[in-house]
């Protein structure tokens, strides 16, 4: 048997700073804010004004000539993650039959998926004239919906709302035919893909899988359950909406991003010469189990858990880590239990390391989330280099996380990402520069 | 890795002995929609659980009444298969051999319902035909009024696994799939693959999912997915004959105790079974259709036997797709024969009995397939009385066989290509 260690090896995203991983990273660095007023849908009647949007792009970019035509049936949510998936293709130099047909250098049966995804809201916009043609007196009526209403739906309806076809239109258009899987744990969607790929591939079930997350939460049903369980400013003002620990921190802003990883066996990185960007080193899961905290318990004892379990998996300790990425929402109970939680499995050695949310300028991407942070982590590392915290000023009282308030050049070796969601589950995933063999 | 525990809800029963009855008997769970008024659909029946009530099965049935309707069986079915597996549940000092930060939980589990009391209405009250536009402040007024908050958080797939983990106290990865028809053969697989890696002692495994409402019934229906058959909804389910018209679309959960065979001996549970070995893959070939050739059931088939460390001819009996779709069933059985070869190993499907449980389907097969090898009988494929001559392999019509089961192969294709196949064996084998 081989190394089993799994490397990061490409990468790609879009998100609320760019269209791609690098301007991301760009933004992130130069204290941008990707959050802005809502353009998808006049938002003037909800609570909550802004989110973190991408920027215009055209799907027909990103397709092969053969695959056009199924962009009638990619929901906002699949196109993001078809974005992400060609440049982190592009980014690796692994070539599939999408990136150069003639010159493809994967096994597509050793080359697999599992890709995060959210519960995709349908657009109303298109449910609308179906509706509106099952009025009697003008209440719906479903025995006209069931007869005449519903011949107005498109045929091909159900398939663009599948959370699983974000990965099944990756797959098909670069010929991926190993493991295939569709992680809808929310928040933790990424983080949890990301895990079990590398366990997939520590066993030797495929050499290379694409693992990430994407979500389009930009969208009046989303936002609007955002809004009613709480979780969403009412800040109007980007540069003080999301403000994760601050002391004056009133709720998450919402967003849209895809982000993946290319993972790959060591053997297989090295064996076609491929620039290994970090290892992962180890990967922790665990879930509240309190029924009245939706998200963390007080304590923040799932996160607690999930990061001690990643310290064991990587078999290294709190001391050993250089930079702590929360997942910081901005929502004031959510960053109080985490930072509980993050205290607890650091013990004191939790003041002498940077703590760097990004929501502030990301926005919260749901399913995405985890893997814009590890892909933001991977830079930290490239560049030895940990930005400053936007719109944070005064630490939330009770927290005791030093939240990093301007940029610091500092070697960077490894990054701690934490992931929670409300349904109480909770990860941590652990990156370490490629030290060679 | 072995089952210690099962669980079920289903259109057959709410529990395990009830459900297997039905199923060797060949009753049919289909049966008029009475969930919403289907009266002018295109398909106007389906399998749905009846006579379901979650305080029956708990005791702090509050919580959990504000689950969605698969969350409710979720949690149903797996305090039964807690209670098989010696675990204990409602309480916060339990003390049955079982580190909780070591028990994880993976569900295959659907999103639920939108609140159809308020859903369409709050459209038609905005939409101007007209503009062919949407008033967004005019909706969300009417949203803010009338969606209930803990409604629209519990309508997330991934919330049944908080309730289980609620129910049970487990501390462990509490992952969620959604890989359409396969999703919960693929959790039990991922989730016996945890155990595997050391990283858990036991998991709580499974799915859930319930898509008969308005939407999700007009999905089907639009794809054209559905049987149509209204004169008889309960010969409508009928895998592999020729007169089969679509897939009739069922409901339920099915839960799992897998844990090590350490952990099991060493608690003193009894092992009802073992999981050999899985396979996944995916077809990468359309997201409309299955790939001609079943390239991604063979591959997903292949891995299986080779994690098990099988040959083909060591499998006594395959446990299919089987939908009633014209084309899951033709190329399943393509597939089957791809990789069997000339062997006619039996093959059969309960959803003839059962419906289509969609993200709840392999998990309930595979608490089938538990039974079979426990009573030594292959479960017949219900209202298979004209078999498709062009489908040619052994598919047990309408009567149990008995059989002598060692290695029982469990099939689960998703709507988009995602191949799952585990292999459930006898123990002691």
């Amino acid at each position: 048997m081989g190394d089993r260690k799994v490397v990061i090896t490409g990468f790609g995203a879009v998100g609320p700073l760019g269209l791609s991983a690098g301007s991301i990273w760009d933004g992130l660095r130069d204290g941008r804010c990707g959050i802005g007023p809502i353009t998808a849908f006049d938002p003037s009647g909800f609570p909550c004004k802004l989110a973190g949007e991408v920027p215009p792009y055209r799907i027909q970019d990103f397709l092969p000539k053969a695959y056009r035509k199924a962009a009638k049936l990619m929901s906002r949510d699949i196109e993001l993650a078809v974005i992400a998936a060609d440049q982190a293709f592009r980014s690796s130099g692994l070539v599939t039959r999408a990136i150069e047909s003639g010159q493809v250098n994967i096994d597509p049966q050793r080359t697999g998926i599992n890709l995060g995804a959210g519960l995709i809201s349908c657009d109303l916009i298109e449910l609308a004239p179906a509706v509106a043609a099952s009025l009697t007196d003008g209440r719906f009526d479903i025995r006209r919906w069931g007869c005449e209403g519903m011949q107005l739906v498109p045929p091909l309806w159900l398939l663009k709302y599948l959370p699983n076809m974000l990965a099944c239109h990756v797959s098909i258009i670069h010929d991926l035919q190993g493991p295939s899987n569709s992680i809808t744990s929310a928040e933790v969607s990424a983080a949890a893909a990301v895990a079990e790929a590398r366990d997939i591939i520590a066993r030797a079930g495929a050499d290379v899988i694409l693992a990430g997350g994407a979500e389009a939460k930009v969208n009046p049903m989303v936002m609007m359950s955002q809004c009613l369980q709480g979780r969403a400013t009412s800040v109007e003002e980007p540069d003080r909406a999301c403000r994760p620990f601050d002391k004056d921190a009133t709720g998450s802003v919402f967003g849209e991003a895809a982000g993946l990883l290319v993972l790959e066996s060591v053997d297989h990185a090295i064996q076609r010469g491929a620039r290994i960007w970090a290892e992962v080193l180890g990967t922790g899961e665990a879930c509240s189990i309190s029924p009245d905290h939706p998200c963390l318990e007080p304590d923040g004892d799932a996160i607690r858990i999930a990061i001690e379990k990643a310290f064991e998996d990587a078999g290294i300790g709190p001391r050993d880590i250089d930079l702590i990425i929360p997942h910081g929402t901005g929502v004031p109970a959510e960053d109080l239990a985490e930072s509980k939680g993050i205290e607890a499995a650091f013990g004191s050695c939790i003041d002498g390391i940077p703590v760097w949310p990004t929501k502030s300028q990301l926005s919260n991407t749901g399913a995405a989330a985890g893997a814009m942070d590890l892909i933001a982590a991977l830079f930290t590392i490239r560049d030895s280099l940990v930005p400053a915290a936007r719109n944070f000023q005064q630490i939330r009282p009770g927290c005791r996380l030093k939240i990093n308030t301007s940029p610091v050049a500092a070697r960077v070796d490894r990054v701690l990402c934490c992931s929670f969601t409300y349904g109480g589950q909770a990860a941590a995933v652990i990156l370490g520069r490629w030290q060679g063999r | 890795m072995v089952i210690t525990g099962m669980g079920i809800v289903c259109p057959l029963g709410h529990d395990v002995g009830q459900v297997w009855r039905a199923v060797l008997a060949g009753t049919s769970g289909a049966d008029w929609i009475r969930i919403f008024d289907a009266s002018t659909y295109p398909t106007r029946f389906d399998a749905e659980v009846k006579g379901f009530d979650i305080r029956r099965f708990v005791s702090q049935a509050g919580f959990h009444l504000k689950g969605n309707r698969g969350c409710q069986f979720a949690v149903a079915a797996a305090a039964q298969a807690c209670r098989q597996a010696g675990i204990e549940i409602e309480t916060s000092r339990p003390d049955d051999g079982i580190d909780r930060r070591r028990l994880g939980i993976y569900l295959g589990s659907g999103e639920g319902s939108v609140d159809n009391e308020t859903f369409f209405d709050a459209i038609a009250r905005s939409w101007d035909q007209q503009t062919a536009r949407m008033d967004w402040t005019r909706w969300a007024k009417i949203a803010l009024r009338s969606q209930d908050p803990i409604h629209t958080r519990e309508q997330e797939p991934h919330m049944p696994s908080w309730h289980i983990a609620v129910l049970t106290g487990a501390r462990g990865p509490a992952r969620t799939c959604l890989t359409a028809c396969a999703a919960s053969t693929q959790a039990v697989g991922e989730a016996m693959m945890l155990i595997r890696s050391g990283k858990v002692d036991a998991m709580i495994s499974g799915g859930c999912h319930s898509m008969i409402h308005p939407m999700g019934v007009m999905g089907f229906n639009r794809l054209t997915a559905l049987s149509t058959r209204n004169d008889d909804p309960k010969t409508a389910s009928r895998p592999f004959s020729a007169s089969r018209d679509g897939f009739v679309i069922g409901e339920g959960a099915a839960i799992l105790v897998l844990e090590s065979l350490d952990c099991a001996l060493r608690r003193g549970a009894r092992p009802l079974a073992e999981i050999a070995g899985y396979g996944n893959s995916a077809d990468a070939f359309r997201v409309t259709d299955m790939h001609e050739q079943g390239r991604g059931p063979v591959q997903a088939m292949q891995a299986a036997l080779q994690d098990a460390g099988l040959s083909p001819d060591q499998i006594d009996y395959i446990n299919a797709h089987g939908t009633g779709t014209i084309e899951n069933d033709q190329i399943e059985t393509l597939a089957i024969k791809t990789v069997f070869g000339q062997r006619r190993v039996p093959v059969s499907s309960v959803k003839g009995c059962m419906g289509h449980l969609i993200g709840a389907a392999g998990a309930a097969e595979i608490v089938c397939c538990v039974m079979a090898l426990q009573d030594q009988v292959i479960p017949p494929t219900a209202n298979l009385h004209d078999q498709d001559p062009r489908l040619d392999l052994d598919y047990v019509p309408l009567r149990p066989r008995p059989a002598r089961l060692i290695n029982i192969m469990k099939e689960s294709f998703g709507f988009g290509g995602q191949n799952n196949v585990v292999i459930i064996r006898r123990y002691p084998s």
